[in-house]
């Protein structure tokens, strides 16, 4: 449905997004990561239309969205950063605005307003004014404008970005329910979220796809993927560490706490571990008492730290 | 006719805008008094003994829009680029055309609300003598389109800058132009310094010279022309403002 290629923007001697290519299909919810000012933003900015790109395509459903903007942005929803809404309508004008110009009237019109309201939970405030929302009231709005249209392609630039837990929370379930038939990115720099809501994730950095993956995909590039972690009992540290490493099968160990005689330490696996690290370094545990042993399914955000930071910046840390 | 459909939304959203903000109410109001308080006590229309409109009312609408459609037209896109809308606005499935001219048409339309309002000097005028209505007409014609030229000129300042302020005063400058190149202490002084054709030139671009044959009861295919060319030019300058500042 999205199809991106060499995907280029350069502001003034910036070049903010440098050859980004991608594809999303209906199914897929494909999380756009990066730190700040990485070119997320800018980058959905012109899959949506709203900035021209200096060089590369974007297409929507066959239809370039240069060439052809109208009909490609018919199949799109977009809710921009912050949430933009005009201040100065009620929930349900601004609403009834979205769906008008998305060509739909009467009692179409109504039906699509009906149900973005119950999806967005927006039923409380649906006669208040967009400027008296909370935040959370707002982003709903906004981005209830979006899916006004049941669009095929949806654009999230920070949904749940202001939000607390539980509207994080709404907002996560109901991108992952609208995935299962839509094609939909969206960025954000919550980690969690990736795991909670992808099907795929891709980290951008300086304008540039730097990693592109499933979550799972992702994970096992961190270092900690597959390493052990064991807290035991009774046993001075350096006994520990220094039985681990003698484990064939480890590759290095770290402590990691020692508090009120109980050791936890980390075990980080050889290449060719795999599965068996668990395994070995329970053999080697066994005379003391355990009171944890568990492997680490690898951390994105470790990841996304060692892939995103700059290279000075990882010496000094 | 999905093009005049999708104008229509804008338009009747920004008609929405102006009626709940307080803005519309202060305008139409201060416009009422303005026109009321220089067509009576300043002009002195009851003193005159003349059963026409033209110089008492008319005559100051030109300067009256000089700072009240500015102040109308500033929001428009400036508003739009500070609030981020204006994000929204162009990803939906319409031209950036038709997004300049259903915003210019509902504030155009406001105007001729607001100059509608001012009604009871035609029954004011009707009820003491027996003016040429005809006239008043066409210079209602004119005046509605003068607003429209002044209207579009203040979108492309509006265009220009996140700050209504800015584009307010950018907007009343460049109208002032179009008043002075018709004013005629201006034109003396041109006339005196430059040749005959310089000056017919510059007040060939002047809003009064093309007010003047409305306010005469004379619809000139030039002066419509004129007002309509303007507003044209200034919504086409509009959107390559627009085109530009996402160019990058």
């Amino acid at each position: 449905m999205i199809k991106v290629q060499n995907l280029a923007k350069t502001f003034g001697a910036k070049r903010a997004v440098d050859g980004v290519s991608f594809s999303v299909d209906r199914g897929e919810v494909l999380g756009f990561l990066g730190p700040n000012g990485a070119g997320k933003s800018t980058t959905m900015r012109m899959v949506t239309g709203f900035l021209p790109p200096s060089g590369g395509t974007a297409s929507i459903g066959g239809f370039d969205i240069v060439e052809h903007p109208i009909q490609a942005k018919r199949l799109m929803g977009y809710l921009p950063e912050n949430a933009p809404a005009y201040t100065d309508m009620t929930v349900y004008g601004f609403l009834n605005f979205a769906a008008e110009i998305r060509g739909l009237s009467g009692d179409a019109k109504k039906q699509a307003v009906t149900r973005v309201v119950e999806m967005c939970f927006l039923e409380p405030v649906l006669h208040q004014s967009v400027e008296t929302l909370s935040k959370g009231y707002r982003h709903r709005t906004c981005f209830a404008q979006s899916i006004i249209h049941d669009p095929d392609v949806l654009v999230l630039d920070e949904p749940t970005d202001g939000l607390d837990p539980n509207q994080k929370h709404e907002i996560r379930q109901l991108i992952r329910r609208m995935g299962q038939k839509k094609a939909i990115i969206f960025s954000t720099h919550i980690l969690e979220e990736v795991d909670a809501v992808c099907s795929r994730a891709i980290i951008i950095d300086r304008g540039r796809i730097v990693a592109n993956g499933t979550p799972q995909e992702l994970r096992q590039k961190s270092e900690w993927a597959g390493a052990v972690t064991l807290r035991v009992k009774g046993v001075a540290s350096s006994a520990v560490t220094a039985r681990l490493g003698q484990v064939p099968l480890v590759k290095r160990v770290t402590l990691v706490e020692e508090k009120d005689g109980r050791v936890t330490v980390r075990a980080f696996p050889r290449s060719d571990a795999n599965s068996a690290l668990a395994q070995a370094v329970g053999e080697a545990a066994r005379e003391w008492q355990i009171e944890q042993l568990h492997s680490e399914e690898g951390r994105l955000d470790e990841v996304f730290r060692s892939i995103t930071m700059p290279d000075t910046a990882k010496e000094a840390a | 006719m999905n093009t005049w459909r999708n104008v229509w939304t804008i338009t009747k959203r920004e008609l929405g805008a102006y009626f709940t903000s307080p803005l519309a109410y202060i305008f139409i109001v201060i416009f009422l008094l303005l026109c009321g308080f220089f067509t009576f006590f300043v002009a002195r229309f009851l003193d005159a003994g003349e059963a026409s409109l033209v110089r008492p009312f008319f005559d100051w609408h030109p300067w009256f829009y000089l700072f009240l459609v500015p102040a109308v037209g500033m929001r428009l896109w400036a508003e739009e680029r500070r609030v981020g809308t204006i994000e929204l606005l162009l990803t939906m499935p319409i031209t950036a055309w038709q997004a300049i001219v259903g915003k210019f048409l509902a504030s155009w339309l406001f105007l001729g609300l607001a100059l509608v309002l001012t009604f009871p000097m035609v029954m004011t005028v009707n009820y003491l003598g027996s003016p040429d209505n005809g006239v008043i007409l066409t210079a209602y014609v004119g005046s509605w389109l003068m607003a429209g030229a002044y209207l579009a000129i203040s979108c492309v300042a509006s265009a220009l800058t996140r700050s209504q302020v800015v584009s307010f005063i950018i907007a009343v400058m460049i109208c002032l132009f179009l008043i002075l190149a018709g004013y005629p202490p201006v034109i003396n002084v041109l006339e005196q310094f430059a040749s005959g054709h310089l000056a017919d030139f510059v007040t060939s671009f002047s809003v009064m010279t093309h007010f003047e044959g409305f306010q005469k009861g004379v619809l000139d295919s030039r002066d419509i022309l004129f007002f309509l060319s303007v507003i044209g030019f200034s919504l086409f300058t509009t959107s390559v403002i627009l085109r530009t500042h996402r160019a990058g």
